[in-house]
């Protein structure tokens, strides 16, 4: 199974087991450009599966209050790059209305998928990856999953969260990536990270599209005889500091890596974190690889994107330090 | 035509300091009509014979005449009055200005030259008429004491309803708490009617250990679970499609219990210059193509902060944007209570028995400043406030209406404000003592369950104040 049809089976799940569950978007009715929605209007009905008019604030505000009558708001938002008209809705409304209300009220009903990332031809406004916009965010929830088991099952767990999640989706992914997903109704719990592969030389972090890339980088890195120990965090709102931590004792060196671009992105974040937690454990600087402080440039993207040779050269120079 | 009420009989009880009104005024002062160009103004409010109500016609005539056929709100723009509560369908929407309906005149008269009387509930009786009273009494006693404790330093921040206090009530009287709301912030009264407490209003704008709001945000970001009142936030308009969204909750709901028509309308408040936010498009658009059971609520009071609505929108007004959206409207007039309540009581009715949203919009004026941080006299005058408040106060025009009536008079007017000045003296006074909520919940509440993280930053910050109690601690935190 690809990961789109993950998805769908992901959201296929939630919706036949909460009656209140609705999905909803911008062309969302005919299964989504993206085909994620595919057949549930047919399954579930025109009230419970539908487009919205093009309008991102719509769309969020929408499944705030729906989310906010006690209801679950699966909402799409088509790409990330334009999810920004909804960015005030999401970070002052969504993100605060537990806490502004004393716990009266809340949105947490509220899961906003949207597709994310670099896919070879989708310049500067089908290719971003905002999600540290939102990790700065109280009160959100950031997940992105790496591929069709982990989409299926962090996003049931998202839909069934208490609290408002951002689900970021690699849409380089939504064919690429082909996994056995069970049939069955799972969750995997966020704010968790894994383990992707055990090592002992450098610990690599990354998470949704970039945990490819960084396999391969890893790869390399097992051909030159340095062990990595790849982490996926999964969740980035909360995130895992304690599984890195851990890992990063025991190596003592550390890669982040991600598409989005390197100032005030999330690898900054862990970095920080690292060295405050694991100062006298560190043998070498934190490596951040990302993509380039510029937008995202449609005939560049191959220079722009953090590949497995830039990862592997961080890694190198880590264990040489 | 009847003609404004003489002063001496206009009022005769004065409400206990209206703070602004020694500063303040009202009508423009443009307002006359030729009887010539108003006396059909009902008769062809479906014609483009009204757009003969040009400014330039307008701004030659010196005297108020607040009861011809047509009246200047708020844009100094004479619109046509209507006692008829008709709520548009989209294609139906009169060319021209769209008119206001209107009940109540400015001396608590019912216009019985058309339909005027039959939007009073012949049930109307004085326990009812008294309590609507009282309730917009309380309410403007509860700012003129609040503006002061301001003042006074005792609270950081306040904002006032005075001008708007029959849109609040005559809105809120015509639903009830399963009815869901969504507010802007100046829509006190509505939460008053409801059933939120003066002490529950004293604490959210003290911080206190009682606020349900938990002391997290700015005065008079209320909010109540309990009811059916969501918790205001600062930003404008967001609130709007958020409305949309509840209100599709309710009709799915009602769907999945094997009916049709919602447990109850969400009504979802918000201003003239919330109205130019792109929320409002959103919501709507999404109101409208959803089928949602709503009633998008705009209190037209003329300003957002200084900037006067022909800053704001060059088309006219808001209800007339309804045609846009193919949603159903209604233009009311904001300080007559009882076309207020007729109107909303009307927009539910249609809401829920036809799963559609309808858009209101009333004509007042915002006789308070925007809030304690403004002086609105920098950018009005306060002749125009004052004539306001003098000339066409929303709860002296319901009280001339209650004194004819028998069901008030000087006397019961006075003790009803004195006995309110006493309730909300008492709840400040009380609000003041309660110390602030425990330091400890600063953390909760931002997730459902505290994250790793915030335990983390928890147990840093309260090692940090046990360090330095002398600065951290003590009164107010």
């Amino acid at each position: 199974m690809n990961l789109f049809t993950a998805i769908n089976e992901g959201m296929r799940t939630a919706m036949q087991t909460d009656p209140t569950a609705i999905t909803f978007g911008e062309d969302v009715a005919f299964g989504g450009v993206f085909r994620c929605s595919v057949g549930l209007r047919e399954e579930f009905g025109a009230d419970r599966v539908f487009n919205t008019p093009l309008c991102e604030q719509g769309i969020a505000g929408f499944g705030i209050g729906y989310a906010a009558m006690g209801g679950t708001a699966i909402a799409e938002i088509q790409f990330a790059d334009y999810i920004f008209p909804a960015f005030d809705q999401l970070v002052n409304e969504a993100a605060k209305f537990r806490y502004r209300s004393g716990n009266q009220w809340n949105c947490g009903g509220l899961t906003v998928r949207t597709p994310c990332g670099a896919v070879g031809h989708g310049g500067h406004y089908h290719s971003q990856s905002p999600e540290a916009y939102f990790t700065h965010t109280p009160g959100l929830k950031v997940v992105m999953p790496r591929g069709p088991v982990d989409a299926k099952g962090l996003l049931l767990a998202s839909i069934r969260s208490p609290d408002p999640v951002i689900f970021m989706e690699p849409k380089v992914l939504y064919r690429a990536a082909v996994e056995d997903v069970p049939d069955e109704d799972y969750e995997i719990e966020l704010g968790k990270g894994e383990i992707m592969r055990q090592g002992t030389d450098v610990t690599v972090v990354g998470w949704g599209g970039q945990l490819r890339v960084l396999e391969k980088a890893c790869d390399l890195a097992e051909q030159n005889g340095i062990s990595c120990e790849l982490i996926d965090l999964k969740t980035l709102a909360p995130w895992d500091v304690e599984i890195v931590t851990e890992s990063v004792m025991k190596t003592g060196k550390l890669v982040v890596s991600h598409e989005a671009p390197l100032t005030g992105g999330f690898a900054a974040e862990i970095s920080s974190t690292i060295q405050e937690e694991c100062f006298l454990s560190l043998e070498a600087p934190v490596q951040r690889v990302c993509g380039a402080d510029t937008p995202f440039p449609l005939v560049f993207e191959k220079y722009y994107v953090p590949d497995d040779l830039k990862n592997f050269e961080a890694i190198k120079k880590v264990m040489n330090y | 035509m009847i003609r404004s009420a003489p002063l001496a009989l206009r009022l005769s009880s004065r409400r206990l300091s209206s703070s602004i009104s020694s500063q303040c005024s009202a009508f423009n002062g443009k307002g006359r009509l030729q009887s010539e160009l108003c006396s059909k103004a009902l008769t062809s409010l479906r014609g483009p014979s009204n757009r003969h109500f040009s400014s330039s016609t307008l701004h030659d005539i010196s005297t108020v005449d607040i009861d011809s056929d047509s009246r200047i709100y708020a844009g100094d723009v004479p619109l046509p009055l209507t006692t008829d509560c008709t709520i548009f369908e989209a294609d139906d929407i009169p060319t021209g200005k769209y008119p206001v309906f209107r009940v109540m005149d400015e001396n608590g008269v019912i216009r019985d030259d058309a339909k005027g009387p039959q939007y009073i509930d012949p049930e109307l009786n004085e326990e009812h008429a008294v309590k609507m009273f009282r309730t917009m009494s309380r309410l403007n006693v509860m700012d003129n004491i609040f503006l002061n404790a301001q003042r006074q330093g005792r609270i950081s921040f306040y904002m006032s309803s005075q001008g708007e206090e029959a849109v609040h009530i005559g809105s809120a009287s015509a639903l009830d708490n399963k009815d869901v709301i969504f507010a802007q912030y100046r829509e006190t009264g509505v939460l008053m009617w409801r059933g939120f407490t003066m002490s529950q209003f004293a604490d959210q704008c003290f911080s206190n250990s009682g606020d349900l709001g938990k002391g997290r945000q700015m005065p008079v970001h209320y909010g109540s679970r309990a009811l059916n009142f969501h918790t205001i936030s600062s930003p404008l308009t967001t609130q709007l499609p958020q409305a949309a969204g509840a209100a599709y909750a309710m009709k799915m709901e009602a769907i999945r219990n094997g009916s049709n028509r919602a447990a109850g309308v969400t009504v979802c408040y918000f201003g003239d210059g919330a109205a130019s936010e792109g929320d409002f498009h959103a919501a709507m658009n999404i109101a409208a193509t959803m089928d949602a059971p709503i009633i998008f609520f705009c209190r037209n009071n003329g300003f957002a902060i200084s900037t006067p609505v022909a800053d704001q929108y060059r088309g006219d007004g808001i209800a007339s944007r309804a045609k846009g959206y193919g949603m159903a409207s209604i233009r009311v007039d904001g300080n007559d209570l009882f076309a207020v309540n007729a109107a909303t009581a009307r927009a539910k009715e249609l809401a829920l028995s036809e799963n559609r949203p309808v858009l209101i919009e009333t004509m007042s004026y915002r006789v308070g400043h925007h809030s304690t941080s403004d002086d609105s006299t920098r950018y009005r005058s306060t002749e125009e406030i004052k004539k306001w408040d003098n000339e066409d106060n929303p709860i002296d025009r319901f009280r001339r209406f209650c004194e004819a009536k028998g069901w008030l008079d000087e006397e019961r007017v006075q003790t009803i404000r004195d006995e309110e000045k006493i309730n909300v003296l008492q709840a400040l006074e009380s609000a003041e003592k309660k110390g602030p909520p425990a330091l400890a919940t600063m953390f909760d509440d931002v997730y459902k369950e505290k994250t790793p993280e915030l335990e983390r930053q928890e147990a840093k910050l309260l090692e940090h104040v046990a360090k330095y109690p002398e600065r951290y601690t003590g009164p107010g935190h």
